[in-house]
């Protein structure tokens, strides 16, 4: 039992013991926004999705590593967060699918983390003060506060840049789906993404970059705009990219996709105190007052009223969130919360469909 | 969809008395469903034969019936109350069964009930275990391979496909009564036997084993709208083969993926679906081969059920109270989620730590058991524990159990298996027992591998690198002492569950030091909230639980408190009706304006829900654990004496001046012995000659002095624990050798100074009476039930019979007792509860024992005589008087109504076969019934029916009756005779009546011997109602065999003449008296002219 102690820092001053878990960061310290998430099972889903950008991501959930990890779970090539908190990392893991232990797939995506912290503590403090810059490491706590007040967090960052595609790809439509092209935005695209748009077509995955023209170009019958990173206020080109697009061919987007296809409408966007991080939200789909449990991811949301020529299809149960919108004239809709699951009930999974039914009403 | 007005009165059918299985569990949810149902404005009528719950209030229902829960009973109520609708999934088992009955026999569309909350053909779905797996496969999920078997013919053609080993299982039956687990030909001819006997529809599942695989149970509820929700995941530390009841269990869930996981929410919805349980609650079993990760469907319990009182508690989230609003048409929407208050019901709870529920077994008190698990449960009761790690709360979980462990070993009674060799005990430990958790962390700590100890036993690895954890700990802290210990090294192990006691084993010190030490380092616990939410919105929840952080979230108010603490876990001899008084007084001290605090870890229990109380504190009930929240609350008083023995152990360690009502000294001061018998003598109250004994030569001297035979028992137990009748010196020394050894009761203390043997003279042929009685410290003594017990004294109080008011017994002598009771009330400077027992022998009255506490009849009494004694009692405790409460109205005065109530005992024989269903000294019952009614006979005859027993009213008795029964039995067998039934007997009763005048048609030839004996006879189905009462009492008993046949051919039995004579006088009343049902309001004199004459 060689434990390291380690300290996590926040912004405000509030500082947090535990032991070192994880890669050793450079100097002793990693900084980000540190958030939470209070799903109980798919911690490796959560630490490779991209939409965590230049976030620390805490887990609610008392024990981590469980289960190890497994290839097949990974939601990015590699993890692109800052930094893990937990309370308890397994030592051992138990699991006929896992290929890996936690702490090792930390250590090699150089991912630094702080164990053993009243991770209880740390999930009242965000939620009173919303999510802060944070620092955490083995570093003396003083540089790690120095780190934390100077970490700029996520507000009016362009993160999606360090995460999309850097070339376009293709992955082709499972065995019998009828033939569609989905030409998919990657602004952070978790693979469960694709897995469920491979099941309505063959997908084109383009960089964030890409024009509305070199879109069409490639003749989609359907657009999709996927979830990702940061400030939705902050990301270039893609709105104006959406405005090319709308009316041309259906349209769906999933998280920031669907804050983007606000934007482009003209709506705006908010940051909410502390985000919606989880898998156990109540979700109302007013078309038919069902509730869906629903997996979330984000910091921010679109303002209610803000969206001219679209109306609102879900609401958050919790505190009344906007959830999902679609447009009156073209069509085109979007979900604030993950359909896709990758961790998280698959309540939702419809909303594939509903894009594949868009899609042929369209052609 | 808003809440149903097409309807306005409801029927809720109870789960009856506690038996193995069925626990309080189900007064939880009843109550819940109660309070929620009149909220909502319905008139809430509800059947319940089970007095000592508090869901059978007279303030919890509109009508309160404490009727026998059959059809017959439940028909007359239905006719006489006309309900609207039926909920049947609050009451376990047994309401479910119930409204099946009543459904089939067309009780229902005759009166135009509707069934709500489930219906007939889910019910049938799931509980019929064929349906059930074709139903599964037609929605494509896997079961265990298996046949259908309705003879023994059938059962060995599907072992002929399946194979062994394989599992038995019977259809509608509860806690797998029945079932097992087969290797062997025998052992499947034995089971498939023993099955289609239990199976009320005869009817078997032979499955496959999947003995050794992960087995998860996940609790869902769904609406009307058909929204699904899982509230809480549970995974079991045993694999399976082993009872969900009687596994460890965790929650939430820590070795699924969550692509797995979601696999089995998916799975559960669409069980829930398929069996077309439309509102409420149900619970989904599942199994998962940790090899390939295949997951099969055990079973659906289309009902409320133990894990769903577990759920509730472990997430925060009151199942029950959602279901029942479920029923009435609400949708999970629209009911707020109690706990964030801003947060609808329409989500899955999250959990930011870890719950681990230890089952409680009690097979030291039922000789003949194996005491190995499988398939069929067996504990009676269980702790549940909270902790932020799992180790954490895996520790808190086996100290809450009050078997006298600390915790996962590192306490004296771990040397029990020192002597055990390396590969014997890794043996043991791949069997379930209840000694299982102990023998993997010696096994670990003897340093076998994980991989090995799972290899052997199939515990799950990340459980056993868990447990290795505590194994290295307590290594690391071998090498510290309290002098080196560092803040680092306290936090560390206070974090990984270790008690201070169990430190103070490990360095050899006292508790109290250790607790100094660590204080010292400024290590003290922190106390967290239980939300449902994980921290993510605020929640104002008054329930709690302790662990080792930064940040404490109680805030303690500055209103008087007042802390009560409960009893733990159940157990024979402490139960429910513990639960019960603790659960009156918190109400009782709400309404006169103190702040209640509640300490407790039993999950079944109403005292347990978090509404109860002002402040929950889910905690075992241990010196430390206690006197931590003590610390973080500064009570102005403390409430001992309502949880039975559990809270007397820990008055020791309270300040005395927080402790309210009767002092701690004078409570020591009934339990002593020496201080006791002086004290009686003072009084002039005659007592059993007797004396108390530390070594066999002190017993010996206490024999020549008082004569065979002699009653023999530990002190400070409850429940007659260990109590013997010993007729001869042989007898004595096992006896005391089993005292003093390495018994469980050696591992509750021993013997010692403080803690001898008593021996008493024990009186034979004497009548036994308990009384309950109040005194305030102005001296006022009241006298709150005198119950004359229908088995004569030496059959222990909590398993006999007992009747108020007590016709047997002459005026003079009720005023000797009264006299008594005053006289020892006074003497103990009693103010509260006093509880006296009696023996009255040839009119003389001897005093047995006083209990300056809550009784086990206290709830009874209550509803028996319409007086509240443990509210009383609790107002009495802090400082008032009964003038005072009289002028309040909270004492009336005890209703002089014209009916009799018959309190009998329930007792576990039928699940364990090889036990002899004999009555003792020791108490053995799980639960109790009432039956009210208006003569002792009919009153007799309900309390029969209610507890399983429908005495027949016609047809053949047996009768083999011990010697000195016989004039008792004499009286019996000719009441059966002028009754019209046919009498059989073995030889010596048979002359003792044919010479009495009283015919008998056939002589019972002894085993063996020429002519029908015993077994044959009751195999032949002849007989209707077997007495026989053995030779002497405990070890003595003889004519087992004939209570085995009886047991195994379910025929009622009686085993002493006098429970034959109450019976026989039950049965003539019964025949010659129109079935009568009223509710406790009308007996309480609140009576309803509407029903007048119906
Ligand atoms: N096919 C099987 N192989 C091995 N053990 C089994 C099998 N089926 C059930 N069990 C064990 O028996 C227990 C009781 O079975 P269950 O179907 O849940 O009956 P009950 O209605 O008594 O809960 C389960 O908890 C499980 O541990
Ligand atoms: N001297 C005695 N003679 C006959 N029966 C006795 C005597 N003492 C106790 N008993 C029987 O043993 C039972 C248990 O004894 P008791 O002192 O009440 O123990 P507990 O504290 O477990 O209630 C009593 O209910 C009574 O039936
Ligand atoms: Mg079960
Ligand atoms: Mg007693």
């Amino acid at each position: 039992m060689t434990l390291r102690t380690a300290h996590l820092v926040l912004a405000d001053g509030e500082v947090f013991e535990g032991e070192a878990i994880g890669a050793d960061p450079p100097g002793g310290v990693a900084s980000g926004e540190v958030v939470f998430n209070t799903s109980m099972t798919g911690y490796q889903e959560i630490l490779t999705d991209p939409s965590y950008a230049g976030q620390i991501i805490t887990f609610t959930t008392a024990h981590v590593g469980n289960y190890g990890v497994a290839a097949d779970d990974d939601e990015a090539a590699r993890p692109v967060c800052r930094g893990v908190v937990v309370r308890d990392l397994a030592r051992r893991r138990s699991s006929w699918r896992a290929d890996g232990d936690l702490q090792e797939f930390l250590e090699q995506h150089g991912i630094a983390g702080i164990g053993g912290v009243d991770t209880r503590r740390l999930t009242r403090h965000l939620r009173d003060h919303g999510a802060l810059p944070g620092a955490l490491g083995t570093a003396d706590p003083d540089l790690l506060a120095a780190a934390a007040r100077a970490e700029p967090g996520t507000d009016g960052i362009d993160l999606v840049a360090t995460v999309t595609a850097d070339a376009t790809w293709r992955a082709s439509r499972h065995d019998g789906v009828p033939e569609r092209r989905i030409v998919a935005y990657d602004l952070g695209m978790k693979r469960m993404i694709v897995r469920h748009l491979r099941g309505i077509g063959d997908v084109v995955v383009v960089p964030a970059s890409t024009s509305a023209s070199d879109v069409l170009a490639l003749e989609p019958d359907g657009v999709f705009l996927s979830n990702g990173p940061g400030d939705p206020a902050a990301v270039a080109d893609v709105p104006s990219a959406i405005d090319g697009l709308l009316g041309e061919v259906p349209i769906f987007g999933i998280c920031l996709g669907h804050q983007l296809l606000a934007t482009a409408l003209g709506g705006t966007t908010y940051k909410l105190p502390f985000g919606h991080h989880g898998g156990n939200h109540p979700v109302r789909r007013l078309s038919n007052g069902v509730i869906e449990i629903t997996s979330q991811n984000h910091s921010f949301a679109v303002v209610d009223g803000s969206v001219p020529g679209a109306d609102v299809t879900h609401v958050n149960l919790n505190d009344g969130v906007i959830e999902g919108i679609e447009c009156r004239e073209v069509p085109a809709f979007s979900v604030q919360y993950h359909p896709e699951a990758g961790p998280g009930p698959h309540d939702a999974a419809y909303l594939f469909d509903q894009f594949a039914e868009r899609i042929d009403a369209h052609r | 969809m808003p809440r149903r007005d097409d309807i306005s009165s409801i029927l809720l059918i109870g789960a009856g008395p506690i038996i193995i299985g069925q626990a309080c569990e189900f007064d939880y949810s009843g109550t819940q469903a109660c309070r929620v149902l009149r909220e909502e404005g319905y008139r809430v009528i509800l059947a319940n034969s089970n007095p000592a719950t508090i869901m059978t209030d007279p303030d919890f229902a509109d009508a309160t019936y404490i009727e026998p829960l059959d059809i017959e009973v439940l028909t007359a109520i239905i006719e006489r109350e006309r309900p609207d609708a039926l909920l049947p999934t609050l009451g376990g088992q047994t309401a479910l069964n119930l409204a099946m009955e009543l459904v089939e026999a067309g009780v229902l569309e005759q009166y135009d009930v509707e069934l709500i909350g489930a219906d007939a053909e889910a019910i049938a779905t799931a509980e019929d275990r064929d349906r059930f797996k074709t139903a599964m496969q037609e929605i494509g999920l896997e079961v265990p391979r298996s046949g259908i078997a309705h003879t023994m013919e059938e059962s060995l053609a599907v072992i002929a496909e399946i194979g062994l080993p394989a599992v038995i299982r019977p259809a509608y039956i509860l806690g797998g009564r029945g079932t097992g687990m087969a290797h062997t030909h025998d052992e499947l001819v034995f089971m498939a036997k023993r099955g289609l006997e239990a199976s009320p529809i005869s009817e078997i599942l032979i499955e496959e084993s999947i003995a050794g695989w992960k087995e998860f149970e996940l609790e869902v509820m769904r609406d009307r709208a058909d929204n699904c929700v899982v509230i809480c995941s549970i995974e079991n530390f045993d694999p399976m083969g082993v009872h969900t009841g009687d596994s460890i269990t965790v929650a939430p869930v820590q070795t699924l993926s969550d692509v797995e996981y979601q696999q089995m929410r998916d799975a559960s919805f669409a069980v829930m679906r398929r069996v077309g349980v439309e509102t409420g609650g149900s619970n989904v079993q599942f199994a998962v081969d940790p090899v390939t990760g295949r997951q099969v469907v055990i079973e659906m319990n289309p009902r409320v059920s133990r894990s769903s009182a577990l759920a509730s508690k472990a997430t925060g989230f009151p199942i029950a109270k959602i279901a029942a609003r479920l029923a009435v048409g609400y949708t999970l929407d629209e009911i707020p989620n109690d706990i964030t208050r801003k947060t609808p019901a329409s989500f899955e709870p999250t959990i930011d730590y870890v719950v681990t529920k230890v089952p409680r077994w009690a097979f030291e008190k039922l000789p003949g058991t194996s005491g190995v698990l499988g398939t069929q449960m067996q504990s009676v009761g269980e702790a549940m524990a909270i902790g932020r790690t799992f180790p954490e709360s895996f520790q808190k979980g086996l100290r809450s159990l009050e078997n006298g462990r600390l915790g996962l070993n590192c306490d004296p009674a771990e040397r029990e298996l020192d002597a055990v060799g390396d590969e014997e005990l890794l043996a043991r430990a791949a069997i379930g027992t209840p000694m299982r958790p102990f023998e993997l962390e010696a096994v670990l700590r003897r340093g076998t591998s994980v991989d090995d100890v799972y290899a052997a036993t199939k515990v799950d690895p990340w459980f056993l690198d868990q447990m290795l954890l505590i194994v290295e700990e307590r290594q690391h802290l071998e090498s510290r002492t309290l002098e080196t210990m560092t803040r680092s090294d306290w936090r560390r192990a206070k974090r990984l569950g270790f008690a201070d006691a169990q430190l103070a084993y490990l360095w050899d010190v006292e508790e109290d030091a250790v607790r100094a030490a660590r204080l010292a380092r400024g290590v003290r616990a922190t106390f967290k909230t239980v939300d449902t939410c994980g921290a993510e919105f605020e929640a104002d929840t008054p329930y709690h639980y302790a662990t080792w952080e930064d940040e404490d979230e109680v805030r303690s108010s500055d209103r008087p408190k007042v802390v009560i603490l409960g009893s733990g876990p159940n157990r024979i001899g402490q139960g429910i009706e513990f639960d019960y008084c603790c659960v009156h007084a918190s109400f009782a001290l709400r309404d006169a304006g103190y702040e209640t605090i509640m300490i407790n870890c039993n999950p079944e229990t109403v005292s347990t829900d978090y509404d109860t109380s002002d402040r929950l504190y889910f905690e075992p009930l241990t010196a430390e654990d206690v006197r931590n929240v003590l610390d973080a609350e500064q009570p102005d008083g403390i409430i001992v004496s309502l949880g039975g023995q559990t809270p007397l152990k820990l008055a020791g360690i309270l300040p005395p001046e927080l402790v309210v009502g009767t002092s701690p000294a004078s409570i020591d001061l009934a339990e002593d012995r020496e201080h006791w018998n002086a004290l009686c003598a003072r009084l002039e109250i005659p007592q059993p000659a007797g004396g108390t004994a530390t070594t066999l030569s002190d017993a010996l001297s206490i024999v020549e002095r008082v004569g065979y035979p002699v009653l023999i028992r530990p002190s400070y137990v409850l429940g007659g624990r260990g109590m013997q009748i010993v007729y001869d010196e042989e007898a004595l020394r096992s006896a005391m050798e089993e005292l003093a050894g390495f018994g469980s009761l050696g591992r509750e203390g021993g013997l010692s100074a403080e803690r001898p043997v008593l021996i008493d003279r024990f009186l034979e042929d004497a009548t036994e009476v308990d009384v309950d009685a109040l005194r305030d410290h102005a001296g006022e003594v009241l006298i709150g039930g005198v119950m004359e017990h229908v088995e004569e004294a030496g059959v222990h109080s909590g398993d006999s019979a007992c009747i108020i008011p007590p016709v047997g017994l002459s005026a003079a002598t009720l005023e000797v007792i009264a006299s008594y009771t005053r006289a020892l009330a006074a003497e103990l400077e009693v103010i509260g509860l006093l509880n006296v027992q009696y023996a009255v022998k040839q009119g003389q009255v001897f005093v047995l024992e006083a209990n300056p506490r809550a009784s086990r009849t206290v709830p009874f009494v209550a509803k028996a005589t319409g007086v509240p004694l443990v509210k009383v009692a609790a107002r009495l405790m802090l400082g008032a008087t009964m003038a005072e409460l009289r002028v309040e109205g909270l004492l009336q005065p005890p209703v002089d109504g014209d009916h009799v109530a018959v309190k009998e005992a329930v007792l576990p024989f039928n699940r364990f076969p090889d036990v002899d269903a004999v009555l003792g000294p020791e108490m053995r019952s799980t639960g109790e019934v009432m039956g009210l009614d208006r003569t002792p006979g009919l009153a007799f005859f309900k309390s029969q029916v209610a507890a399983g027993q429908r005495l027949p009213t016609s047809g053949t008795v047996f009768l083999s009756l011990a010697a000195r029964d016989k004039p008792a039995g004499l009286a019996a067998g000719r009441r059966f005779h002028e009754l019209g039934f046919e009498l059989v007997a073995t030889a010596g009763t048979a002359a003792m009546l044919t010479d009495a005048g009283v015919p008998v048609a056939e002589v019972v030839a002894k085993l063996g011997e020429e002519g029908t004996d015993a077994v044959e006879l009751l195999a032949s189905g002849r007989i209707d109602l077997v007495v026989n009462s053995p030779r002497g009492r405990g070890s003595r008993a003889d004519g087992d065999h004939i209570r085995a046949a009886a047991g195994q051919f379910d025929v009622p039995l009686l085993t002493t003449a006098a429970a034959g004579l109450a019976a026989a006088n039950g049965i003539a009343d019964w025949t010659s008296h129109p079935l009568r049902v009223r509710t406790l309001q009308e007996y309480h004199g609140r009576v309803r002219d509407d029903l007048d004459g119906r």
